[in-house]
């Protein structure tokens, strides 16, 4: 139940882009057209779910003040947590580096569409952010940091894609010009982040 | 100081704002932004990673591989932010339990990887330097502006001082409870983004 709960709140309540502005960049950068925006948006969440549960053992079996006890007593006092930023961020680098080599060997036609994203990847903060909140959420169990990657990744996917659609019809209608582009992007984003705080206090 | 340099350092603060015209450093910096404080902690933490990240890269520049120069990147950055960060920790516990995630988040923040890639591998350091405390300051101004306006008007306070006068509620006036909410952040930036293209008409689209 637990579980189902941190899925549901990952996505609505607790999204990405709505509630941390994170994956801000190329959230911007990348809507202009929904073809390009759900290619971007799944291998994100491709990532966080791959990403999560390593960085989630690396934190409970290494990092966190006492992690260290499995290896002898002697370690339970150590605490490596200021460690755990340039670790993560090596993990994620890397970890992308893999997925983009495994993926152009197997899956040509996905990397055909994934190719120029999954390098931007490395440096989306949402990615970054997703080992962040997981260590400062504390999960219980692998499975709860997995689930949180996925949610995480679907809410981001969701916005995106909602944001392209929207700024596609808009290039119909008349927008100020100081506005176009940037300007009302910002604000249609901040009003379906006012529309996504209806889930608030969602639970199961 | 030469009129280059003064450019260099001039430049980015208005008309080549790294966050409302180049779009760079969004991501990590709106979260910080309902009260001043923290938002003038995150600006002078990115500023100074931004100087000195660009002052090491540029020294560096010339004995990088090419090929790897992103991860060597990533590991400068993330090295100076550990600092900064420990250094919050140190000497301002509550600012940075505010901040909490948002000041890991600056390693991933656009503005440090845009300007060591398209400034700091091709300028001198003293040049990279006083670029990325321009950048700084264009990204911390901007942080302020959202800042004094969400906590102005929706707590009736500046840097946790009540600055409404008690008589305004007694007739009646109430904080706009709306914009401490996230969403606000998002509007305030759209709208100044709006004033400065309607000033600066070469940047409309």
């Amino acid at each position: 139940m637990e579980t189902v709960n941190i899925f549901i709140r990952s996505i609505f309540v607790d999204n990405m882009v709505f509630a941390y502005f994170l994956g801000m960049c190329s959230y911007l950068a990348v809507s202009k057209t929904v073809k390009t925006s759900i290619g971007l948006g799944i291998a994100v969440t491709f990532v966080l779910v791959i990403t999560l549960p390593i960085n989630y053992l690396l934190d409970t079996y290494v990092l966190r003040p006492g992690a260290l006890s499995w290896l002898s007593p002697e370690l339970a006092s150590m605490d490596l947590s200021f460690l755990s930023f340039i670790l993560f961020i090596a993990i994620i680098a890397s970890i992308v580096q893999i997925v983009e080599m495994v993926v152009e060997k197997f899956t040509p036609a996905l990397y055909s569409q994934l190719g120029i994203f999954l390098p931007l990847i490395a440096v989306n903060c949402a990615i970054l952010g997703g080992s962040l909140f997981m260590q400062q959420k504390s999960f219980d169990n692998i499975g709860q940091a997995t689930t949180y990657g996925l949610g995480s990744g679907i809410g981001w996917l969701l916005a995106i894609v909602g944001i392209a659609a929207i700024r596609e019809h808009m290039s119909y209608s008349k927008v100020p010009k100081p506005l176009r582009g940037l300007g009302i992007t910002f604000i249609i984003t901040g009003l379906m982040g006012i529309a996504f705080m209806g889930f608030m206090g969602i639970k199961f | 100081m030469s009129a280059s340099r003064k450019q260099i350092l001039v430049d980015p603060i208005s008309k080549n704002n790294p966050v409302v015209v180049l779009m760079l450093g969004i991501c990590s910096a709106l979260a910080v932004t309902a009260q001043v404080k923290p938002a003038l902690v995150m600006g002078i933490s990115v500023t100074v990673v931004l100087a000195f990240s660009n002052v090491i890269i540029s020294l560096l520049r010339n004995t990088i591989p090419n090929r790897i120069r992103i991860i060597v990147q990533l590991v400068v950055i993330a090295a100076l932010v550990i600092i900064v960060e420990q250094i919050l920790k140190a000497f301002a516990y509550d600012v940075w339990g505010q901040l909490s995630v948002f000041i890991g988040l600056i390693i991933t923040n656009c503005i440090l990887m845009g300007r060591l890639e398209a400034f700091a591998l091709g300028n001198t350091p003293f040049d990279s330097f006083l670029d990325g405390i321009g950048n700084g300051l264009g990204y911390t101004a901007i942080l302020l502006i959202v800042a004094i306006a969400r906590e102005f008007l929706g707590s009736g306070s500046l840097m946790g001082y009540t600055v409404i006068p008690e008589s305004f509620y007694e007739a009646g006036y109430m904080n706009n409870g709306l914009m401490i909410l996230p969403p606000m952040a998002l509007i305030v930036v759209g709208c100044i983004i709006w004033v400065h293209r309607s000033i600066d008409k070469d940047l409309q689209e």
